[in-house]
């Protein structure tokens, strides 16, 4: 009798969460899916050039491919551009090897000029075409899956001979990466750092004056982002109110370049992220009761010692909450350096758009985003052993 | 007996200090919401102080402009949507993961509340692909969806945690007077996690309200929200009107925040938990 009554409740339950994990599933998860796949599917080539593919991927890759290659590879080649189907496999393998864009751009050209048979006359065209590592490159990007773009996003690349490192001028993704976790410490330590004081003092304020401090906490927190980082791009721009008060107390006699500085993105940064270090931090503390430190004081210790052996320890927890959560929205932030940051100071975010945007290379966007939501992913699970009963939260939790 | 060791001077400087601190920092946090307040009111073309003279032609700018009312009327519009839709799928849900008892609820919040950790330019780039794949990139409804995927966790967070004191002996005292579970739930249930659904509408709106990344990749210029429209000012012809579009933004999320500590206060006084919020 219990047993159906709690699979009836059960049946209810299920009908009640549907809804909501079926958008949820269809608008996000399929849908992250679908993006993280797209770091390793490689169709471009294969559904422009579909003869080229077949044939190449019956070729040993040894010597050259067969003239039968050579043939649809002219063919179909002319088609897509008809089509307006070749800009695809012409991003696509002038990604993997710069200049390839230049050479199948000839041939589609002169392809009226090329005849039986098409490779001698390819050859003759530019002697490139009788290189087989080129048609092994071509093979390789006959798909269905690629290593490319996972492989590039960590300044590698794949070769005949297995994997090797990317060009220098490609090897941009490493420093990157880099960048990102160097402006995403420096941004937690700095938090860190400013919001233990006034989580203390908060802590120990009269209930009064702590609501005041508190109010002063929750309304930059409330405010959105674009609006604190558009107040930190005209506070610091060259004839901003900064470099106005310099100038006028005389201290500088020409403005500052302080936007679209590295400055400038670690001063809006902390201003954005401040708020979510000092929130655990001030739960933390005020949840303390003040027992240990008294015993700690009756047992002679000095206030330091009381302050480094009691009182950090037991508000660890707090600045490890509040650290965590401020270094995962860091290591995803977009808009901030976009605004206030010089090219220098981009981040892992700002290629991803790039890529999906400018230059609309979808496969290194997916895989620039599978490694950051990997980077997120360690992140998340690093706080849920840390810090127990962590909850991670977006802006506004 | 224990004679006060540490001098009265030196623990009054080390106080005086911290306060100090404090200060400055939180001056530091707030100064620079405040500095747009008289640059919106300048009466000049450009955006600097001190201000050649105090008008509101910026403001009747923003009131007057197509695209800033339009921006304006979207972000309402896409706001509001999402709430609503957030709310009542999220409260459902909460309340479902309530009644249910089975194993792998955590799994599921867990799965549910995935769009809050992840980077909000994957799940923009995601939405984008998605959206424009089934023809809804550049729509106010692929917005609306994307916002209320990012919203709804919080709903159901807020929710459950009001119904984390829910007595469960009131459904079936519910129950055992003929109350059919939806009249119970509307008459008992929901009354009594109130405030936990009401924060959590608050933050489904503030969040849609404020989102500006998955709003760069899916808004056309006629899906314009407000953010979207000062990211554009900012980008494109800096002029004081964002200024003032900041200003009226920041008073509006001081109106969220103190619906939002009455809220809470509210339920304090009722001894119910209006969700995690500091």
């Amino acid at each position: 009798m219990s047993s159906r009554l709690a699979s009836r409740r059960n049946v209810m339950a299920a009908a009640l969460i549907a809804p909501l994990f079926l958008l949820v599933a269809l608008s996000f998860l399929a849908p992250l899916a679908t993006t993280l796949y797209r770091a390793i599917e490689d169709s471009d080539f294969s559904l422009a050039l579909p003869k080229t593919s077949r044939s190449l991927q019956q070729w040993d890759g040894v010597a050259l491919p067969p003239e039968e290659a050579f043939r649809s590879f002219v063919e179909e080649l002319r088609q897509a551009q008809q089509d307006q189907a070749a800009g695809a496999i012409l991003n696509r393998l002038n990604f993997e090897e710069t200049g390839l864009r230049t050479l199948l751009l000839q041939a589609t050209r002169a392809s009226g000029r090329l005849a039986e048979p098409y490779r001698d006359s390819m050859i003759a065209l530019n002697p490139r075409w009788g290189d087989p590592a080129l048609w092994r490159l071509f093979k390789r990007a006959t798909g269905p899956f690629t290593s490319l773009f996972l492989l590039r996003s960590l300044d590698l690349k794949p070769t005949d001979q297995g994997v090797a490192k990317a060009a220098a001028q490609d090897a941009v993704f490493l420093p990157l990466f880099w960048r990102t976790f160097e402006i995403s410490l420096v941004v937690t330590i700095l938090c860190a750092l400013l919001a233990y004081p006034v989580a203390y003092t908060l802590s120990i304020l009269p209930q009064g004056w702590a609501n005041v401090g508190m109010m002063l906490v929750l309304i930059p927190f409330w405010t959105s982002i674009l609006v604190r980082t558009t107040a930190w791009f005209i506070i610091l721009q060259r004839e901003g109110p900064i470099n106005a008060l310099l100038m006028a107390m005389t201290l500088v006699d020409q403005p500052l370049t302080m936007i679209f500085t590295r400055f400038a993105v670690y001063i809006a940064m902390v201003h954005v992220l401040l708020p979510f270090a000092i929130l655990p931090l001030y739960s933390v503390m005020k949840g303390l009761k003040p027992d240990y430190m008294r015993a700690a004081a009756s047992l002679g210790a000095p206030g330091w010692k009381r302050f480094l052996r009691i009182y950090l320890p037991l508000t660890m927890p707090g600045v490890a909450a509040g650290s965590l959560m401020v270094f995962m929205l860091s290591v995803g932030f977009y808009i901030t350096p976009a605004l206030v940051g010089g090219p220098g100071d981009q981040m892992v975010s700002s290629f991803i758009a790039f890529f999906t945007n400018v230059s609309v290379n979808w496969g290194m966007a997916a895989a620039l985003a599978t490694l950051l939501m990997a980077m997120t992913g360690v992140l998340v699970v690093v706080a849920r052993l840390v810090v127990p009963g962590f909850r991670s939260g977006g802006v506004k939790a | 007996m224990a004679a006060p060791a540490a001098p009265r001077p030196r623990r009054s400087l080390i106080e005086a200090s911290l306060y100090a601190v404090t200060a400055l920092i939180l001056f530091f946090l707030v100064a620079p919401i405040f500095v747009v307040f008289p640059l919106s009111l300048s009466s000049g073309e450009l955006l600097v102080l001190p201000t050649p003279g105090y008008s509101l032609r910026w403001y009747e700018e923003f009131f007057t402009s197509n695209r800033w009312l339009l921006a304006t009327w979207n972000s309402f519009v896409v706001g509001l949507a999402t709430m609503i839709v957030a709310t009542l799928l999220g409260t459902l849900a909460a309340f479902g993961l309530y009644l249910g008892q089975f194993r792998g609820k955590a799994l599921i919040i867990a799965i549910l509340s995935l769009p809050m950790v992840t980077p909000i330019i994957v799940t923009a780039i995601a939405m984008y692909f998605a959206l424009s794949l089934v023809g809804l990139g550049s729509t106010l409804t692929g917005l609306i969806i994307a916002h209320t995927v990012l919203s709804v966790p919080f709903v159901l967070l807020t929710v459950l945690a009001s119904l984390q004191t829910f007595d469960p002996n009131l459904l079936r005292a519910a129950a055992s007077l003929g109350a059919s579970p939806p009249v119970a739930f509307r008459r008992v249930v929901l009354p009594l996690i109130a405030p936990g659904v009401a924060t959590g509408a608050l933050f489904a709106f503030a969040t849609s309200f404020d989102e500006l990344v998955v709003a760069l990749f899916i808004a056309s210029p006629g899906q314009f929200t407000l953010p979207r429209q000062m990211f554009a000012g900012v980008r494109e012809f800096l002029s004081p009107t964002i200024a003032a579009a900041a200003v009226l933004l920041i008073v509006f999320s001081a109106l969220l925040l103190a619906i939002n500590e009455m809220i809470r206060k509210r339920a304090q006084a009722r001894g119910i938990s209006s969700g995690p919020t500091p």
